[in-house]
């Protein structure tokens, strides 16, 4: 198990490297560091001077891979691919364009995307779940066809009619919560009520269908059938058998996107206005902020790869039949 | 007056062109026909069908493109001509006649006073009389193109005219005419009703800067169609080579194509598209030499976003085909063309690829809806379409402040919703009949 683990780590690297050299390629050699300084400058004032002195200010002005003016290891240290890109393997996310610690914001920033994530998550599953049971145990009836059907209407809604319409008419007309804003510790509760119920909402079409067709495939095996025939209970089978028998898809690929809730919602946060991972990095993107855009995907592709090896070992405790080898 | 063709424009032409052309050679083969009869005789599928051809239509017309006195219109644009360029100064309500906002005019004796000024392309006339020559139009319009079809299946099925049409009409018919035939009129009058009224009002009323709604949403289906299958004709070269070479050839192809999509799927794929767009932004600010309109710039942004939208999304396909290649690779049809020295390209393309082809049909159709919504979500986060060009995400992103306007302005997301609602849920409910009726397991 240990060794396996290990294995896994050490798989990822290769992947790592793989998605700096990319990242440093989409934002330093399709558009040079001057082209990023003359964006950044406004098309009217720019200068040789002034691009010069913002590529100095913001640590731009070495060259990309190899510095020629330097001697032994400082050669390959002293240039933009070790400085911007290498470092982030120490999680050393450096300064953002704009000047603020990276590393720093985005500790504090990580809490208010987990108070909206985590609910959303969590509740939402239950909430699937039980309407996917519901579908499943009415299964080929009416209830069935017409919840499949509510499904796909509400899977071909924009996320964005449910934001705007749950802010206009909770937030604006009823009055019931604040439309946007944050606040620590309790106080925060009655601005992530209605993100969270949005969330949920969004996502009950797509995921009670899928969770739908997870219960039919393991509805229709033999150990199900053995049940009926030795006389039991539908809602017996469904319950003691079937839902636990379910829950191992489920609940392992719950497990893959747990680290990427860290990242927060990004269109969720930045429409409530919650001081979250996900508006900041929309903030980022509007502004052109670079670095902090590398530094999300690079931490964004960590999780990712971090849910991929818990689910893996996930797998291995809830069903013993699968071995590593 | 002459022909432009824009690099989207292109893609499209050769997108038609190789759909006619399979589905003339799935017609010649049984086995496809098989699947094709299936989804004829699915109510949803074809009724959902109907739909997204309307759609398909409007943004077939809209990707024709004609240069005259240095503006480029499109074939749409010169077809439904006064809507596009009747704008007035602001905001104003479905079916108004005056403006949204107050504004101070000047009286002929000199004197200054604040009134909510007349819209400029706004005749009034009796909307219930409107209503009734569109149904009457669109009753003849109907019952003749009903008569063409039915013709046509006659034909076809090679019965009796009479007979096909007792068995529509009595709904025996395998393929649900009688049921496309109420949609048809459905259609058909809706669409008789917006051309009798639109011309004499704003029917989804004005945007900020005065541009007609209506007139944005529809040329806001081009946008959305294209993204939706451009992805998908970019996506599919990729996915397909490196999933069945992979799958085929094994050891170190495998290797290297399983590092190159665990690496690219690795990156969450927002952050991906966005920190492609923004190089991209970049790129067109500094080389304005190589975009010289602004058509064309909108069209390059639009054609980057669905490349950057098929690179992040070929990944998933590409797994599926190399686990079926892998499968397909040990049956004995391949065994045996190997046996018999069959070349491997020839293997490939002869053998294994017709053989995915449900899988790839399958999985494009299901991706389409999700790229659509993509879009608006991508818009309003900033690494969108250009903002110049009509699409619902620029549409909903432009207004969503609005709501905090008193009196509210609901128009323009209400029609960009609900356009986009219909034909997304179109596109689902299709994808689902094409999955039930190519899907071998669901059989």
């Amino acid at each position: 198990m240990f060794n396996y683990i290990i294995r896994r780590v050490l798989y990822a690297i290769p992947i790592l490297i793989g998605v700096n050299v990319l990242t440093f390629a989409l934002f330093f050699m399709v558009n040079s560091p001057d082209d990023m300084a003359r964006a950044h400058l406004g098309t009217k004032h720019i200068t040789p001077q002034a691009v010069a002195q913002w590529k100095t200010q913001h640590g731009y002005d070495k060259p990309l891979f190899l510095n020629p003016d330097n001697t032994g290891i400082n050669m390959f240290t002293d240039t933009l691919f070790y400085t911007k890109s290498l470092s982030l393997f120490l999680f050393d996310f450096g300064v953002s364009d704009a000047g603020r610690d990276i590393g720093h914001d985005i500790k504090q920033r990580m809490w208010p995307s987990l108070a909206i994530a985590l609910p959303v998550l969590f509740i939402g599953l239950l909430v699937n779940i039980t309407f996917a049971m519901l579908m499943a145990f009415f299964r080929a009836s009416y209830i069935d066809v017409s919840g499949v059907i509510l499904c796909v209407v509400l899977m071909s809604i924009s996320s964005l009619f449910y934001i705007i319409s749950g802010q206009f008419l909770i937030g604006k007309i009823l009055r019931l919560v604040p439309i946007s804003g944050y606040d620590t510790g309790w106080h925060a509760f009655k601005f992530v009520l209605l993100p969270v119920v949005i969330g949920i909402v969004g996502g009950i079409g797509a995921g009670s269908r899928w969770y739908r067709t997870i219960f039919l495939e393991e509805m229709g095996k033999d150990y199900v059938r053995t049940a009926r025939a030795k006389g039991l209970a539908e809602v017996k089978v469904l319950f003691k058998h079937v839902l636990k028998n379910a829950l191992i898809p489920i609940l392992t690929g719950i497990v893959a996107v747990i680290p990427l809730l860290f990242l927060g919602s990004l269109i969720l946060e930045s429409f409530f206005g919650i001081p979250g991972l996900g508006s900041y990095t929309i903030d980022a993107i509007q502004q052109q902020d670079f670095a902090i855009v590398r530094a999300m995907v690079f931490l964004g592709t960590i999780l990712y790869i971090m849910g991929l090896i818990m689910t893996d070992i996930s797998y291995t405790v809830v069903d013993p039949r699968i071995r590593i080898s | 007056m002459h022909l432009v063709v824009l690099w989207t424009d292109l893609l499209v032409y050769i997108l038609v062109i190789s759909i006619i052309g399979f589905m003339f050679w799935s017609s010649r083969h049984e086995h496809w026909r098989a699947p094709w009869r299936r989804l004829a005789r699915s109510k949803l599928g074809m009724v959902s069908l109907m739909i997204l051809l309307v759609y398909v239509a409007i943004g077939l017309l809209d990707s024709v493109h004609l240069q005259s006195n240095g503006r480029i219109r499109s074939a749409f644009d010169l077809l439904v001509s006064p809507l596009g360029v009747h704008h007035e100064q602001t905001y104003s309500a479905p079916f108004a006649k005056r403006l949204y906002n107050k504004k101070t005019v000047f009286l002929t004796d000199g004197q200054q006073q604040r009134i909510y000024p007349q819209l400029k392309h706004v005749n009034t006339v009796n909307i219930g009389l409107q209503v009734g020559i569109a149904a009457i139009e669109s009753i003849a319009i109907w019952a003749i193109i009903l008569a063409l079809a039915m013709l046509i299946v006659a034909r076809i099925n090679k019965q009796t005219y009479v007979h096909t049409l007792n068995r529509v009409i009595r709904g025996q018919a395998q393929v649900p005419w009688r049921l496309l035939s109420i949609e048809l009129f459905i259609i058909v009058f809706l669409i008789m009703l917006a051309v009798n009224l639109a011309s004499h009002y704003h029917i989804f009323g004005t945007d900020k800067v005065g541009q007609d709604v209506f007139y944005e949403t529809l040329k806001s289906i081009r946008t959305g169609l294209l993204i939706g299958t451009l992805a998908t004709l970019v996506m599919l070269p990729f996915a397909i080579g490196f999933g069945i070479t992979a799958g085929y050839f094994g050891g170190i192809i495998d290797d290297i194509v399983q590092y190159i999509y665990t690496t690219l799927s690795s990156i969450p794929a927002v952050l991906l598209i966005a920190a492609a767009v923004l190089s991209l932004q970049i790129y067109i600010a500094n080389h304005p030499q190589v975009f010289p309109t602004v058509t064309e710039r909108a069209d390059i942004r639009l054609l980057a976003l669905c490349v950057i939208l098929g690179v992040t999304s070929w990944t998933i396909l590409c797994r599926l085909l190399r686990g079926e290649t892998f499968k397909l690779r040990e049956m004995d049809y391949i065994q045996a063309a190997q046996a018999l020295g069959t070349s491997r390209i020839k293997i490939l393309f002869k053998h294994v690829l017709p053989n995915v082809m449900h899988i790839i049909l399958i999985s494009v159709v299901l991706d389409f809806s999700g790229l659509v919504l993509a879009e608006a979500v991508l818009s309003y986060v900033g690494v969108g379409v250009d903002p110049v060009t009509m699409s619902w995400g620029n549409m909903i992103n432009a207004a969503r402040l609005e709501l905090a306007r008193e009196p509210v302005v609901w128009w323009p997301l209400l029609a960009a919703f609900i356009f986009m609602f219909i034909f997304v849920l179109a596109a689902n409910l299709l994808a689902d009949a094409v999955r039930d009726a190519l899907d071998p397991r669901i059989r």
